[in-house]
């Protein structure tokens, strides 16, 4: 049943948190180069369902399958499937005892994929990707949300991953910084990365998914193109949301 | 002997027979037993903090709970409560006195006490700085590849470090005043040269006023080198 450019897929996905039940027998995949937003209201398990496809919380039950290999599997090494999956967050979360060339060298050499050389070389090229070379030397806390944010992208970009996966990347950026993060977002969906994207940003949905998914309740509750979700939506829940946030 | 003058005691307690060099002399012991203990309780605080802090953030979200880890945690939390729970002076007679009554190493006895006592809240002021690190920050290391290991060296000591200096600093002029104690398992620094004087002058004044002035410098002294230490570690963070 493995389509052949599947790149991730949940079976059975089950997370609960004590006897709080977040996500409910979800089953998904998302393709090479799919662009995939995940909306719906706080609270409804779309972060920890993002979360759970690196395993940064593991599942209670079911399944996660990256690149062909059971990533749940307890025999399997959790870092290098990770080093495949760049993940950015609503909190940026960069080291703040680290320069921003740090920032993003860091990972590349200690995981030995690249020597302090080729990884300073490649900080400056993503740098340039971004304006933010003449940052390099800087320390994260000298920098607006929107430029810590675009680093933290191309932070896990240095990485070379297969996909990437953001966790709501502008919810906590003053309004005026959003598009430039989006934009970057853009940039790397236009060159054909695969992403997963938890966000608010309804028009950014519209634009770049290939695919919707409404999370509520620990359940996709719809899924669709941006056009049938957006103008055609059909689960009730869906339209209440909808209704709020256009 | 009360009648003696302030000239005549300051005379007997610090000139003659060159006293004054065996009061130097305790307080280099003094130092020494602090840096031994130190260096000790440092490396027994990061082995039991990162065990603790590892057993507290191993959240249900995570691989499953290693039983070496819960061991290891059950083991630590023994450690802290038996030495924070017990008076040094007593943790110093026991090791002293019971467990290396046949040693004649006192200084090794003394270090080993020190250390093993220091551990206990060192581990404590470690841990607190671990905990006051945004779990976003492990998120962060390791959704990029990395181990728990690297980045708990490289992201996540550096800045509890930071954090725990001011604790840390507290911690080793505590140890620095508690060397004082090792006096009763008979090894002499700088507090039992005092009492040695005394005994020989009947002159109580002088030694205890005098040693009382010394410990004061020391720690003034490390005070100050503190304060340098932590403001530079600040202005790295923000250039």
């Amino acid at each position: 049943m493995t389509e052949d450019n599947e790149l991730l897929r949940v079976e059975h996905l089950s997370k609960s948190f004590g006897s709080n039940l977040v996500l409910e027998d979800i089953t998904e995949h998302i393709s090479a180069g799919e662009k995939v937003c995940i909306i719906g209201p706080s609270g409804s398990g779309k972060s920890t369902f993002l979360r759970c496809m690196n395993l940064l919380e593991r599942p209670t039950k079911g399944d996660v399958y990256f690149d062909g290999q059971k990533i749940t599997d307890q025999t399997v090494d959790v870092n290098k499937v990770r080093e495949q999956m760049g993940m950015v967050f609503q909190h940026f979360n960069l080291f703040p005892n680290k320069t921003v060339r740090q920032n993003i060298t860091l990972a590349p050499v200690r995981t030995g994929h690249m020597t302090q050389d080729e990884a300073d070389a490649e900080a400056d090229k993503l740098l340039a990707r971004v304006n933010l070379q003449e940052k390099a030397e800087d320390y994260p806390s000298s920098l607006s949300g929107g430029q810590k944010q675009r680093i933290a992208i191309v932070r896990a970009m240095a990485m070379h991953p297969k996909m990437m996966l953001f966790d709501e990347p502008t919810s906590a950026l003053d309004p005026e910084m959003v598009g430039e993060v989006l934009s970057v977002m853009k940039e790397l969906a236009a060159e054909g990365m695969t992403m997963a994207v938890v966000t608010h940003e309804m028009g950014f949905a519209r634009e770049v998914a290939d695919r919707v998914l409404f999370v509520d309740g620990g359940r996709i509750m719809e899924q669709g193109t941006p056009d049938e979700v957006f103008n055609h939506p059909e689960n009730q829940r869906l339209r209440e949301f909808l209704s709020k946030v256009l | 002997m009360g009648s003696a003058s302030l000239k005549e005691q300051f005379m007997m307690s610090f000139v003659v027979n060159d006293r004054w060099k065996l009061y130097l002399k305790g307080l280099g012991k003094s130092l020494l037993l602090t840096v031994g203990a130190l260096a000790l309780g440092i490396v027994i605080g990061v082995i039991i903090s990162i065990v603790r802090a590892a057993h507290d953030q191993k959240r249900s979200g995570e691989d499953k709970m290693p039983v070496g880890l819960s061991i290891g945690n059950t083991i630590c939390q023994i450690y802290t409560t038996v030495i924070r729970g017990t008076p040094m002076m007593v943790q110093l007679m026991i090791m002293g006195f019971v467990i290396f009554a046949s040693s004649r190493n006192m200084q090794g006895v003394a270090i080993l006490a020190l250390g093993i006592n220091s551990g206990a809240y060192v581990s404590e002021i470690i841990r607190s700085g671990i905990m006051s690190i945004d779990p976003g920050q492990m998120e962060a290391g390791r959704s990029l590849g990395m181990g728990y290991g690297t980045v708990m060296k490289e992201i996540i000591m550096p800045q509890a470090f930071k954090n725990i200096l001011p604790a840390l600093g507290n911690e080793l002029i505590t140890l620095f005043k508690d060397t004082s104690l090792v006096s009763v398992i008979g090894m002499t620094e700088l507090t039992k040269v005092a009492r040695d004087i005394q005994a020989r002058t009947y002159l109580p004044m002088m030694p205890y006023l005098g040693i009382a002035g010394m410990y004061l410098v020391v720690v003034i002294i490390m005070t100050w080198l503190l304060g340098k230490l932590e403001r530079r570690m600040r202005r790295s963070d923000r250039r």
